[in-house]
Protein backbone atom coordinates (compact mmCIF):
# COMPACT_ATOMS: atom_id res chain seq x y z
CA UNK A 1 0.00 0.00 0.00
CA UNK A 2 1.63 3.73 -0.66
CA UNK A 3 0.64 6.11 1.72
CA UNK A 4 -0.01 9.99 1.54
CA UNK A 5 0.96 12.79 3.93
CA UNK A 6 -1.54 15.63 4.87
CA UNK A 7 0.34 18.60 5.93
CA UNK A 8 -1.11 21.84 7.40
CA UNK A 9 0.55 24.94 8.50
CA UNK A 10 0.78 27.59 11.66
CA UNK A 11 2.95 30.31 10.32
CA UNK A 12 3.93 32.68 12.66
CA UNK A 13 5.31 36.40 11.95
CA UNK A 14 7.00 38.85 13.86
CA UNK A 15 5.39 42.27 12.33
CA UNK A 16 7.79 45.43 11.78
CA UNK A 17 6.85 48.21 14.41
CA UNK A 18 8.08 50.45 16.34
CA UNK A 19 6.42 49.30 19.33
CA UNK A 20 4.75 46.27 20.60
CA UNK A 21 1.02 45.48 20.30
CA UNK A 22 -0.91 47.04 23.31
CA UNK A 23 1.89 48.90 24.90
CA UNK A 24 4.21 51.89 23.79
CA UNK A 25 7.39 49.61 24.97
CA UNK A 26 9.66 49.42 21.71
CA UNK A 27 9.83 46.56 20.00
CA UNK A 28 13.12 45.72 19.27
CA UNK A 29 15.64 42.62 18.93
CA UNK A 30 18.85 42.03 21.13
CA UNK A 31 17.57 44.74 23.81
CA UNK A 32 19.23 44.07 27.31
CA UNK A 33 17.34 42.01 28.91
CA UNK A 34 13.71 42.97 30.64
CA UNK A 35 14.66 46.74 28.99
CA UNK A 36 11.80 46.78 26.92
CA UNK A 37 9.17 46.62 29.70
CA UNK A 38 5.91 48.07 30.99
CA UNK A 39 3.46 47.41 34.10
CA UNK A 40 1.02 46.01 30.59
CA UNK A 41 3.60 43.66 29.02
CA UNK A 42 4.52 42.57 32.65
CA UNK A 43 0.74 41.73 32.90
CA UNK A 44 0.68 44.13 36.67
CA UNK A 45 -2.29 44.30 38.20
CA UNK A 46 -4.77 47.44 36.84
CA UNK A 47 -2.84 48.20 33.46
CA UNK A 48 -4.98 48.04 30.00
CA UNK A 49 -4.23 47.10 27.25
CA UNK A 50 -4.33 49.46 24.46
CA UNK A 51 -3.81 48.43 20.35
CA UNK A 52 -1.25 49.35 17.95
CA UNK A 53 -3.42 50.03 14.79
CA UNK A 54 0.08 50.14 12.88
CA UNK A 55 0.04 45.97 13.78
CA UNK A 56 -4.07 45.93 12.85
CA UNK A 57 -2.99 47.66 9.33
CA UNK A 58 -0.37 45.49 8.44
CA UNK A 59 -2.35 42.11 9.62
CA UNK A 60 -5.30 43.70 6.85
CA UNK A 61 -2.16 44.18 4.52
CA UNK A 62 -1.22 40.64 4.63
CA UNK A 63 -4.99 39.78 4.11
CA UNK A 64 -5.54 41.86 1.43
CA UNK A 65 -2.29 40.32 -0.51
CA UNK A 66 -3.44 36.81 -0.09
CA UNK A 67 -7.11 37.36 -1.37
CA UNK A 68 -8.74 36.69 2.44
CA UNK A 69 -11.79 38.55 3.50
CA UNK A 70 -11.57 41.46 5.48
CA UNK A 71 -13.94 40.62 8.48
CA UNK A 72 -16.06 44.24 9.15
CA UNK A 73 -15.57 43.46 12.70
CA UNK A 74 -12.57 42.08 14.54
CA UNK A 75 -12.22 41.34 18.46
CA UNK A 76 -9.42 39.83 21.05
CA UNK A 77 -10.05 36.91 23.04
CA UNK A 78 -7.76 35.70 25.98
CA UNK A 79 -6.60 32.24 25.48
CA UNK A 80 -5.27 30.71 29.13
CA UNK A 81 -2.99 28.82 29.68
CA UNK A 82 0.34 28.95 32.79
CA UNK A 83 3.44 29.29 31.56
CA UNK A 84 6.43 31.48 33.17
CA UNK A 85 6.91 32.96 29.51
CA UNK A 86 3.13 34.54 29.52
CA UNK A 87 3.16 37.07 33.05
CA UNK A 88 -0.60 37.38 32.60
CA UNK A 89 -1.45 33.81 32.47
CA UNK A 90 -3.31 34.25 29.04
CA UNK A 91 -1.69 35.29 25.98
CA UNK A 92 -4.13 37.81 24.06
CA UNK A 93 -5.34 36.37 20.73
CA UNK A 94 -8.05 36.18 18.25
CA UNK A 95 -10.51 33.34 18.36
CA UNK A 96 -13.69 33.25 16.38
CA UNK A 97 -13.72 36.69 14.82
CA UNK A 98 -10.25 37.40 13.51
CA UNK A 99 -8.80 40.53 11.12
CA UNK A 100 -8.83 37.87 8.41
CA UNK A 101 -10.79 34.61 6.66
CA UNK A 102 -9.93 32.54 4.03
CA UNK A 103 -7.82 33.39 1.05
CA UNK A 104 -4.79 31.51 -0.86
CA UNK A 105 -1.41 31.25 -1.94
CA UNK A 106 0.32 30.06 -5.51
CA UNK A 107 3.15 27.94 -5.13
CA UNK A 108 5.77 29.23 -8.15
CA UNK A 109 7.90 26.81 -9.39
CA UNK A 110 11.22 28.55 -8.73
CA UNK A 111 9.96 29.21 -4.64
CA UNK A 112 10.68 24.99 -4.71
CA UNK A 113 14.05 23.83 -3.49
CA UNK A 114 16.35 24.11 -5.93
CA UNK A 115 16.22 19.85 -6.39
CA UNK A 116 12.57 19.21 -7.07
CA UNK A 117 11.90 22.36 -9.76
CA UNK A 118 11.63 19.97 -12.38
CA UNK A 119 9.33 17.81 -10.54
CA UNK A 120 5.75 17.28 -11.18
CA UNK A 121 5.14 19.03 -8.24
CA UNK A 122 6.68 22.02 -8.86
CA UNK A 123 5.04 22.14 -12.13
CA UNK A 124 1.78 21.73 -10.65
CA UNK A 125 1.30 25.42 -9.67
CA UNK A 126 -0.73 24.25 -6.80
CA UNK A 127 -2.77 26.92 -4.89
CA UNK A 128 -2.47 26.14 -0.85
CA UNK A 129 -6.10 27.55 0.85
CA UNK A 130 -5.68 29.37 4.19
CA UNK A 131 -8.28 29.05 7.21
CA UNK A 132 -7.72 32.53 8.71
CA UNK A 133 -4.81 35.22 9.23
CA UNK A 134 -5.43 36.17 12.84
CA UNK A 135 -3.69 39.05 15.14
CA UNK A 136 -1.83 37.87 18.92
CA UNK A 137 1.17 39.07 21.13
CA UNK A 138 4.03 37.27 20.86
CA UNK A 139 5.66 35.33 24.43
CA UNK A 140 8.81 35.91 26.28
CA UNK A 141 12.21 34.44 25.83
CA UNK A 142 12.83 31.91 28.20
CA UNK A 143 16.65 30.43 28.55
CA UNK A 144 16.83 27.32 30.34
CA UNK A 145 19.69 27.35 32.96
CA UNK A 146 21.26 24.50 35.27
CA UNK A 147 18.83 24.52 38.11
CA UNK A 148 16.22 27.31 37.14
CA UNK A 149 14.92 29.16 34.20
CA UNK A 150 15.29 32.59 33.35
CA UNK A 151 12.61 34.85 31.57
CA UNK A 152 13.22 38.01 29.35
CA UNK A 153 10.12 39.75 28.67
CA UNK A 154 11.60 42.26 25.71
CA UNK A 155 9.59 39.98 23.40
CA UNK A 156 6.25 39.54 25.00
CA UNK A 157 3.68 41.38 23.76
CA UNK A 158 5.25 42.28 20.80
CA UNK A 159 2.71 41.74 17.44
CA UNK A 160 3.03 38.62 16.30
CA UNK A 161 0.26 37.29 13.18
CA UNK A 162 -0.63 34.19 12.48
CA UNK A 163 -1.41 32.39 9.12
CA UNK A 164 -3.05 29.03 9.37
CA UNK A 165 -3.69 27.17 6.33
CA UNK A 166 -5.84 24.20 5.23
CA UNK A 167 -4.17 20.90 5.22
CA UNK A 168 -3.52 21.40 1.77
CA UNK A 169 0.30 20.20 1.51
CA UNK A 170 0.86 16.62 0.59
CA UNK A 171 5.37 16.96 0.42
CA UNK A 172 7.83 18.46 2.73
CA UNK A 173 8.67 20.45 -0.71
CA UNK A 174 5.65 22.18 -1.36
CA UNK A 175 6.09 23.01 2.42
CA UNK A 176 9.07 25.16 1.43
CA UNK A 177 7.56 26.45 -1.09
CA UNK A 178 4.78 27.57 0.37
CA UNK A 179 7.11 29.44 3.34
CA UNK A 180 9.45 30.37 0.80
CA UNK A 181 6.19 32.60 -1.41
CA UNK A 182 4.69 33.51 1.84
CA UNK A 183 8.24 35.30 2.78
CA UNK A 184 8.60 36.76 -0.26
CA UNK A 185 4.87 38.29 -0.20
CA UNK A 186 5.40 40.10 3.38
CA UNK A 187 8.88 41.55 2.49
CA UNK A 188 6.66 43.45 -0.81
CA UNK A 189 4.17 44.17 1.96
CA UNK A 190 6.85 45.16 4.21
CA UNK A 191 4.74 43.94 6.75
CA UNK A 192 8.10 42.15 7.91
CA UNK A 193 11.55 41.53 7.47
CA UNK A 194 11.36 37.82 7.82
CA UNK A 195 14.76 37.52 9.19
CA UNK A 196 15.09 33.69 10.48
CA UNK A 197 18.04 34.42 12.47
CA UNK A 198 15.86 36.57 14.61
CA UNK A 199 13.25 33.90 14.86
CA UNK A 200 10.79 36.04 12.37
CA UNK A 201 8.95 33.46 11.04
CA UNK A 202 8.34 30.69 13.49
CA UNK A 203 6.52 27.60 11.90
CA UNK A 204 4.07 24.54 13.71
CA UNK A 205 3.06 21.89 11.09
CA UNK A 206 0.27 19.11 11.69
CA UNK A 207 0.93 15.91 10.03
CA UNK A 208 -0.65 12.53 9.31
CA UNK A 209 -0.84 9.95 6.78
CA UNK A 210 -3.45 8.39 4.84
CA UNK A 211 -3.50 5.17 1.97
CA UNK A 212 -3.74 6.99 -1.09
CA UNK A 213 -6.97 7.46 -2.62
CA UNK A 214 -8.93 7.38 1.05
CA UNK A 215 -10.33 10.69 2.43
CA UNK A 216 -10.30 10.02 6.04
CA UNK A 217 -7.54 11.80 7.70
CA UNK A 218 -4.93 9.66 10.15
CA UNK A 219 -4.32 10.69 13.28
CA UNK A 220 -2.07 13.97 13.07
CA UNK A 221 1.10 14.42 15.03
CA UNK A 222 2.53 18.16 15.60
CA UNK A 223 5.80 19.55 15.11
CA UNK A 224 6.26 22.87 17.30
CA UNK A 225 8.59 25.83 16.69
CA UNK A 226 10.24 25.32 13.52
CA UNK A 227 12.56 28.09 13.20
CA UNK A 228 13.79 28.08 9.68
CA UNK A 229 11.99 27.11 6.25
CA UNK A 230 14.89 24.78 5.73
CA UNK A 231 14.57 22.59 8.81
CA UNK A 232 10.51 21.89 7.95
CA UNK A 233 11.60 20.46 4.71
CA UNK A 234 13.78 18.14 6.58
CA UNK A 235 11.54 17.68 9.95
CA UNK A 236 8.39 17.31 7.62
CA UNK A 237 10.77 14.80 5.83
CA UNK A 238 11.73 12.54 8.88
CA UNK A 239 7.84 12.68 10.53
CA UNK A 240 6.14 11.67 7.15
CA UNK A 241 8.73 8.29 7.09
CA UNK A 242 8.09 7.60 11.00
CA UNK A 243 4.89 7.79 10.35
CA UNK A 244 4.53 5.90 6.94
CA UNK A 245 6.92 3.22 8.87
CA UNK A 246 5.05 3.12 11.97
CA UNK A 247 1.05 2.29 10.51
CA UNK A 248 2.16 -0.16 7.68
CA UNK A 249 3.86 -1.96 10.12
CA UNK A 250 0.32 -2.28 11.83
CA UNK A 251 0.76 0.15 14.27
CA UNK A 252 -0.87 3.25 15.13
CA UNK A 253 -0.30 7.10 15.51
CA UNK A 254 -0.73 8.73 18.73
CA UNK A 255 -1.66 12.15 18.59
CA UNK A 256 1.45 13.66 19.84
CA UNK A 257 3.38 17.37 20.28
CA UNK A 258 6.56 16.96 19.10
CA UNK A 259 10.19 19.14 19.04
CA UNK A 260 12.35 18.92 16.19
CA UNK A 261 16.10 18.82 17.24
CA UNK A 262 17.81 19.81 13.64
CA UNK A 263 21.35 18.64 14.88
CA UNK A 264 20.21 15.08 15.53
CA UNK A 265 17.79 14.61 12.72
CA UNK A 266 15.33 13.85 14.76
CA UNK A 267 11.71 14.60 16.85
CA UNK A 268 11.65 14.94 20.64
CA UNK A 269 7.96 15.03 22.58
CA UNK A 270 7.27 17.84 24.19
CA UNK A 271 6.19 17.01 27.89
CA UNK A 272 4.73 19.94 29.28
CA UNK A 273 1.03 21.59 28.04
CA UNK A 274 -0.32 17.93 28.10
CA UNK A 275 -3.44 19.69 29.93
CA UNK A 276 -2.96 22.69 28.52
CA UNK A 277 -5.26 22.04 24.99
CA UNK A 278 -7.85 23.47 26.80
CA UNK A 279 -7.68 27.25 26.45
CA UNK A 280 -10.74 27.98 28.26
CA UNK A 281 -10.98 30.78 25.41
CA UNK A 282 -13.36 34.03 26.25
CA UNK A 283 -13.37 37.56 24.79
CA UNK A 284 -11.15 39.93 26.36
CA UNK A 285 -13.09 42.55 28.57
CA UNK A 286 -10.42 45.03 28.24
CA UNK A 287 -10.63 45.11 24.79
CA UNK A 288 -12.89 47.01 22.14
CA UNK A 289 -13.73 45.28 18.78
CA UNK A 290 -12.14 46.46 15.96
CA UNK A 291 -13.89 47.88 12.79
CA UNK A 292 -11.89 47.45 9.58
CA UNK A 293 -13.53 49.29 7.20
CA UNK A 294 -13.17 52.95 7.02
CA UNK A 295 -9.69 54.43 8.05
CA UNK A 296 -8.00 51.02 8.96
CA UNK A 297 -8.96 49.17 5.74
CA UNK A 298 -8.43 52.15 3.14
CA UNK A 299 -4.67 52.69 4.74
CA UNK A 300 -4.35 48.74 3.70
CA UNK A 301 -5.26 49.24 0.71
CA UNK A 302 -3.42 52.02 0.20
CA UNK A 303 -0.03 50.42 0.78
CA UNK A 304 -0.73 47.04 -1.35
CA UNK A 305 2.32 46.66 -3.07
CA UNK A 306 2.59 45.15 -6.79
CA UNK A 307 2.50 41.37 -6.31
CA UNK A 308 5.27 38.96 -6.81
CA UNK A 309 3.55 37.09 -9.37
CA UNK A 310 2.06 40.20 -10.82
CA UNK A 311 5.70 41.88 -11.41
CA UNK A 312 7.38 38.74 -12.49
CA UNK A 313 4.71 38.25 -15.42
CA UNK A 314 4.89 42.28 -16.25
CA UNK A 315 9.11 41.80 -16.36
CA UNK A 316 8.59 38.96 -18.82
CA UNK A 317 5.72 40.61 -20.55
CA UNK A 318 7.97 43.95 -20.82
CA UNK A 319 11.09 43.37 -21.39
CA UNK A 320 11.39 40.09 -23.05
CA UNK A 321 12.70 38.53 -19.86
CA UNK A 322 13.28 34.47 -18.87
CA UNK A 323 11.06 33.87 -16.09
CA UNK A 324 14.05 32.86 -14.00
CA UNK A 325 15.47 36.30 -14.85
CA UNK A 326 12.33 37.76 -13.62
CA UNK A 327 12.36 35.56 -10.73
CA UNK A 328 15.72 36.87 -9.60
CA UNK A 329 14.86 40.32 -10.05
CA UNK A 330 11.39 40.33 -8.33
CA UNK A 331 12.91 38.38 -5.50
CA UNK A 332 14.93 41.64 -4.90
CA UNK A 333 12.36 44.25 -5.26
CA UNK A 334 15.07 47.11 -5.22
CA UNK A 335 17.08 45.49 -7.32
CA UNK A 336 13.92 45.12 -9.73
CA UNK A 337 13.18 48.63 -9.33
CA UNK A 338 16.97 50.15 -10.16
CA UNK A 339 16.54 47.53 -13.78
CA UNK A 340 13.31 48.77 -14.40
CA UNK A 341 14.77 53.13 -14.35
CA UNK A 342 18.00 51.69 -16.19
CA UNK A 343 15.79 49.96 -18.92
CA UNK A 344 14.10 53.71 -19.42
CA UNK A 345 17.40 54.59 -20.94
CA UNK A 346 18.12 51.80 -23.20
CA UNK A 347 17.41 49.95 -25.99
CA UNK A 348 18.27 46.34 -25.35
CA UNK A 349 16.55 45.38 -21.99
CA UNK A 350 17.62 41.87 -22.27
CA UNK A 351 20.96 42.53 -22.38
CA UNK A 352 21.16 44.99 -19.44
CA UNK A 353 18.76 42.07 -17.44
CA UNK A 354 21.97 40.26 -17.92
CA UNK A 355 24.85 43.01 -17.06
CA UNK A 356 22.19 43.63 -14.11
CA UNK A 357 22.14 39.85 -13.02
CA UNK A 358 25.49 38.81 -13.57
CA UNK A 359 27.88 41.68 -13.65
CA UNK A 360 26.44 43.79 -11.65
CA UNK A 361 25.90 42.08 -8.91
CA UNK A 362 28.86 39.87 -8.78
CA UNK A 363 30.54 43.30 -8.65
CA UNK A 364 28.10 44.43 -6.36
CA UNK A 365 28.90 41.50 -3.61
CA UNK A 366 32.47 41.77 -3.88
CA UNK A 367 32.21 45.88 -2.92
CA UNK A 368 29.30 46.76 -0.96
CA UNK A 369 30.70 49.69 0.03
CA UNK A 370 31.05 51.08 -3.34
CA UNK A 371 28.69 53.99 -4.38
CA UNK A 372 25.61 53.68 -6.38
CA UNK A 373 25.90 53.74 -10.29
CA UNK A 374 23.21 56.26 -11.49
CA UNK A 375 20.46 54.05 -13.15
CA UNK A 376 21.21 54.94 -17.17
CA UNK A 377 24.39 54.93 -16.79
CA UNK A 378 23.86 51.30 -17.04
CA UNK A 379 21.51 51.53 -19.17
CA UNK A 380 23.80 53.57 -21.78
CA UNK A 381 26.74 50.54 -21.26
CA UNK A 382 23.97 47.85 -22.25
CA UNK A 383 23.52 49.92 -25.60
CA UNK A 384 27.36 50.16 -25.79
CA UNK A 385 27.60 46.24 -25.77
CA UNK A 386 24.80 45.82 -27.72
CA UNK A 387 25.42 47.66 -30.65
CA UNK A 388 28.70 46.15 -30.97
CA UNK A 389 31.15 48.98 -29.68
CA UNK A 390 32.57 47.30 -26.50
CA UNK A 391 32.72 43.43 -26.10
CA UNK A 392 31.60 41.32 -22.71
CA UNK A 393 35.64 41.60 -21.65
CA UNK A 394 35.36 45.60 -22.05
CA UNK A 395 31.78 45.94 -20.84
CA UNK A 396 33.19 44.62 -17.45
CA UNK A 397 36.24 46.92 -16.97
CA UNK A 398 34.22 49.64 -17.99
CA UNK A 399 31.16 48.47 -15.53
CA UNK A 400 34.09 47.92 -12.81
CA UNK A 401 35.27 51.92 -13.40
CA UNK A 402 31.92 52.91 -12.85
CA UNK A 403 31.44 51.65 -9.77
CA UNK A 404 34.50 53.39 -8.38
CA UNK A 405 33.72 56.98 -9.97
CA UNK A 406 30.30 56.88 -12.03
CA UNK A 407 30.60 58.78 -15.20
CA UNK A 408 29.35 58.30 -18.52
CA UNK A 409 30.17 54.96 -19.58
CA UNK A 410 31.10 55.87 -23.06
CA UNK A 411 33.66 58.80 -21.86
CA UNK A 412 35.25 55.99 -19.54
CA UNK A 413 35.50 53.59 -22.61
CA UNK A 414 37.05 56.64 -24.70
CA UNK A 415 39.37 57.46 -22.14
CA UNK A 416 40.62 54.13 -21.82
CA UNK A 417 40.79 53.15 -25.16
CA UNK A 418 37.96 50.96 -24.95
CA UNK A 419 36.61 49.97 -28.44
CA UNK A 420 35.59 47.30 -30.16
CA UNK A 421 36.89 46.27 -33.49
CA UNK A 422 34.27 45.79 -35.44
CA UNK A 423 35.53 47.07 -38.87
CA UNK A 424 35.40 44.05 -41.07
CA UNK A 425 38.83 45.66 -43.32
CA UNK A 426 41.01 46.05 -39.86
CA UNK A 427 39.90 42.57 -38.81
CA UNK A 428 40.36 41.19 -42.10
CA UNK A 429 44.29 41.64 -42.15
CA UNK A 430 44.65 40.74 -38.40
CA UNK A 431 42.91 37.47 -39.34
CA UNK A 432 45.06 36.64 -42.59
CA UNK A 433 48.05 37.23 -40.07
CA UNK A 434 46.84 35.01 -37.70
CA UNK A 435 46.68 32.30 -40.54
CA UNK A 436 49.86 32.71 -41.84
CA UNK A 437 51.39 32.69 -38.82
CA UNK A 438 50.05 29.50 -37.32
CA UNK A 439 50.04 26.78 -39.74
CA UNK A 440 49.79 23.85 -37.05
CA UNK A 441 46.42 25.49 -36.24
CA UNK A 442 45.14 25.86 -39.89
CA UNK A 443 45.70 22.12 -40.99
CA UNK A 444 44.09 20.68 -37.73
CA UNK A 445 40.89 22.95 -38.46
CA UNK A 446 41.08 21.64 -42.27
CA UNK A 447 41.50 18.26 -41.06
CA UNK A 448 37.96 18.20 -39.14
CA UNK A 449 39.29 19.47 -35.71
CA UNK A 450 36.83 22.45 -35.80
CA UNK A 451 38.04 23.77 -32.26
CA UNK A 452 41.30 24.68 -33.70
CA UNK A 453 39.64 27.49 -34.45
CA UNK A 454 40.05 28.72 -31.02
CA UNK A 455 43.90 29.16 -31.39
CA UNK A 456 43.49 31.72 -34.30
CA UNK A 457 40.90 33.71 -32.26
CA UNK A 458 43.03 34.18 -29.41
CA UNK A 459 46.15 35.03 -31.68
CA UNK A 460 43.68 38.13 -33.20
CA UNK A 461 42.45 39.14 -29.75
CA UNK A 462 46.00 39.37 -28.25
CA UNK A 463 47.06 41.66 -31.56
CA UNK A 464 44.13 43.40 -30.31
CA UNK A 465 45.16 43.83 -27.03
CA UNK A 466 41.50 41.96 -26.64
CA UNK A 467 39.60 45.03 -28.43
CA UNK A 468 38.15 42.52 -31.47
CA UNK A 469 34.53 41.78 -31.67
CA UNK A 470 34.82 38.27 -30.85
CA UNK A 471 31.79 36.95 -32.99
CA UNK A 472 33.00 39.22 -36.18
CA UNK A 473 36.40 37.47 -35.73
CA UNK A 474 34.96 34.03 -35.45
CA UNK A 475 32.98 34.70 -38.94
CA UNK A 476 36.03 35.87 -40.47
CA UNK A 477 38.00 33.48 -39.92
CA UNK A 478 35.35 30.45 -40.67
CA UNK A 479 34.96 32.38 -43.72
CA UNK A 480 38.96 32.90 -44.63
CA UNK A 481 39.22 29.13 -43.77
CA UNK A 482 37.20 27.99 -46.18
CA UNK A 483 38.33 29.68 -49.20
CA UNK A 484 39.96 27.67 -51.72
CA UNK B 1 -33.34 30.98 50.62
CA UNK B 2 -30.89 33.31 52.58
CA UNK B 3 -29.87 36.91 51.89
CA UNK B 4 -27.89 37.29 49.19
CA UNK B 5 -24.18 37.57 49.51
CA UNK B 6 -23.86 39.33 45.92
CA UNK B 7 -25.46 42.36 46.72
CA UNK B 8 -25.06 43.89 42.91
CA UNK B 9 -27.63 41.35 41.81
CA UNK B 10 -31.44 42.56 41.15
CA UNK B 11 -33.67 41.90 43.90
CA UNK B 12 -36.57 40.50 41.28
CA UNK B 13 -38.82 37.56 42.80
CA UNK B 14 -37.34 35.10 40.55
CA UNK B 15 -34.22 35.99 42.67
CA UNK B 16 -35.58 36.32 46.16
CA UNK B 17 -37.66 33.04 46.53
CA UNK B 18 -34.98 31.31 44.22
CA UNK B 19 -37.35 28.78 42.20
CA UNK B 20 -35.86 29.34 39.11
CA UNK B 21 -32.11 29.63 39.55
CA UNK B 22 -30.58 27.34 37.73
CA UNK B 23 -27.61 24.98 38.73
CA UNK B 24 -24.22 24.84 36.50
CA UNK B 25 -21.80 21.55 36.87
CA UNK B 26 -18.24 22.66 37.37
CA UNK B 27 -15.39 20.18 37.43
CA UNK B 28 -13.64 22.06 39.92
CA UNK B 29 -10.38 19.89 40.27
CA UNK B 30 -9.68 20.16 36.33
CA UNK B 31 -10.02 23.36 36.73
CA UNK B 32 -7.99 24.01 39.08
CA UNK B 33 -5.31 21.29 36.83
CA UNK B 34 -5.33 23.53 34.48
CA UNK B 35 -4.34 26.65 37.00
CA UNK B 36 -1.69 24.54 38.23
CA UNK B 37 -3.44 24.57 41.51
CA UNK B 38 -3.26 21.76 44.59
CA UNK B 39 -6.21 22.04 46.13
CA UNK B 40 -7.53 19.44 48.77
CA UNK B 41 -10.88 17.34 48.71
CA UNK B 42 -12.04 19.34 51.43
CA UNK B 43 -11.61 22.39 49.13
CA UNK B 44 -13.12 21.07 46.22
CA UNK B 45 -15.97 20.51 48.09
CA UNK B 46 -16.13 24.81 49.34
CA UNK B 47 -14.68 26.01 46.13
CA UNK B 48 -17.36 23.89 43.36
CA UNK B 49 -19.97 25.42 45.71
CA UNK B 50 -19.71 28.41 45.93
CA UNK B 51 -18.31 28.97 42.23
CA UNK B 52 -21.63 27.30 41.36
CA UNK B 53 -23.65 29.58 43.01
CA UNK B 54 -21.70 32.01 41.25
CA UNK B 55 -22.42 30.68 37.76
CA UNK B 56 -25.76 29.77 38.55
CA UNK B 57 -26.61 33.63 39.68
CA UNK B 58 -24.20 34.94 35.80
CA UNK B 59 -26.57 32.05 34.12
CA UNK B 60 -29.85 34.70 34.68
CA UNK B 61 -28.67 37.20 32.35
CA UNK B 62 -30.09 34.23 29.98
CA UNK B 63 -33.18 35.60 30.93
CA UNK B 64 -32.71 39.22 29.97
CA UNK B 65 -34.43 40.38 26.78
CA UNK B 66 -31.15 41.57 24.77
CA UNK B 67 -33.61 41.81 21.25
CA UNK B 68 -33.04 45.55 21.10
CA UNK B 69 -29.58 45.56 22.88
CA UNK B 70 -26.90 46.18 20.14
CA UNK B 71 -23.69 44.63 20.58
CA UNK B 72 -20.60 46.76 21.40
CA UNK B 73 -19.21 47.97 17.83
CA UNK B 74 -21.71 47.89 16.72
CA UNK B 75 -23.50 50.87 17.80
CA UNK B 76 -24.03 53.91 15.68
CA UNK B 77 -20.54 56.39 15.47
CA UNK B 78 -18.61 53.56 17.09
CA UNK B 79 -15.00 54.68 16.98
CA UNK B 80 -11.89 52.52 17.41
CA UNK B 81 -10.03 52.64 20.46
CA UNK B 82 -6.34 52.32 18.82
CA UNK B 83 -2.80 53.68 19.81
CA UNK B 84 -0.28 55.21 16.99
CA UNK B 85 2.56 53.64 16.93
CA UNK B 86 4.60 55.69 19.16
CA UNK B 87 7.12 54.77 22.03
CA UNK B 88 6.02 55.39 25.03
CA UNK B 89 8.36 55.41 28.41
CA UNK B 90 9.37 52.12 29.87
CA UNK B 91 10.46 50.70 32.73
CA UNK B 92 14.07 50.38 33.97
CA UNK B 93 15.64 46.82 33.81
CA UNK B 94 15.73 47.35 37.93
CA UNK B 95 12.62 48.19 38.53
CA UNK B 96 11.05 45.73 36.19
CA UNK B 97 12.62 43.35 37.98
CA UNK B 98 11.70 44.65 41.89
CA UNK B 99 8.38 41.95 41.99
CA UNK B 100 10.75 39.00 40.65
CA UNK B 101 10.77 36.39 43.43
CA UNK B 102 14.61 35.74 42.26
CA UNK B 103 16.54 37.80 39.67
CA UNK B 104 19.79 37.52 37.91
CA UNK B 105 21.73 38.89 35.14
CA UNK B 106 18.78 41.12 34.42
CA UNK B 107 16.76 37.97 34.11
CA UNK B 108 13.18 36.62 35.94
CA UNK B 109 13.98 33.47 37.40
CA UNK B 110 11.64 31.03 37.93
CA UNK B 111 11.54 26.63 38.69
CA UNK B 112 13.21 24.91 35.66
CA UNK B 113 10.66 25.00 32.33
CA UNK B 114 10.33 21.66 30.79
CA UNK B 115 10.36 21.43 27.40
Amino acid sequence: MTYEAVIGLEVHVQLKTETKLFCGCRNEFGAEPNSHVCPVCLGLPGALPVPNEEAVIKTILTGLMMGSSIRARAKFDRKNYFYPDMPKNYQISQYDQPLCLEGGVNLPVLAFPKDAQKEEQALAGKRVRLVRIHLEEDVGKSFHLENCSGIDFNRAGTPLMEIVTEADLTTPEEAFALLTTIREILRYGKVSDVDMEKGQLRCDVNISVRPVGTEAFGTKREIKNLNSISAVRRALKHEIQTQIHLVSSGGTVVQQTLRWDDARGETIPMRTKEQAHDYRYFPDPDLLPIRTEGRLRTEAERRMPELPETKKGRLCQTYGLSEYQASVLASDPPLAEYFEEAARSTRHPLPLANLVLNDYLALRQEDPGQVPVPAEYLGELADLQSEGTLNSRQTREVLAILIQTPRPPKEIAKERGLTQISDSQVLEAFCREAISANPKSVADFKGGKSAAINALKGFVMKKTRGQANPQRIHELLESLLREP
Amino acid sequence: MEKSAFPFLPETDAFRYGYSVPTVAIDVAYVAGLARLRLSPEEIETFGNQLEQVLAYVKKLEEVDVQDVVLVGEEKGFQNRLRPDRALPELSTNEALENAPQRGSGLFLVPRILE
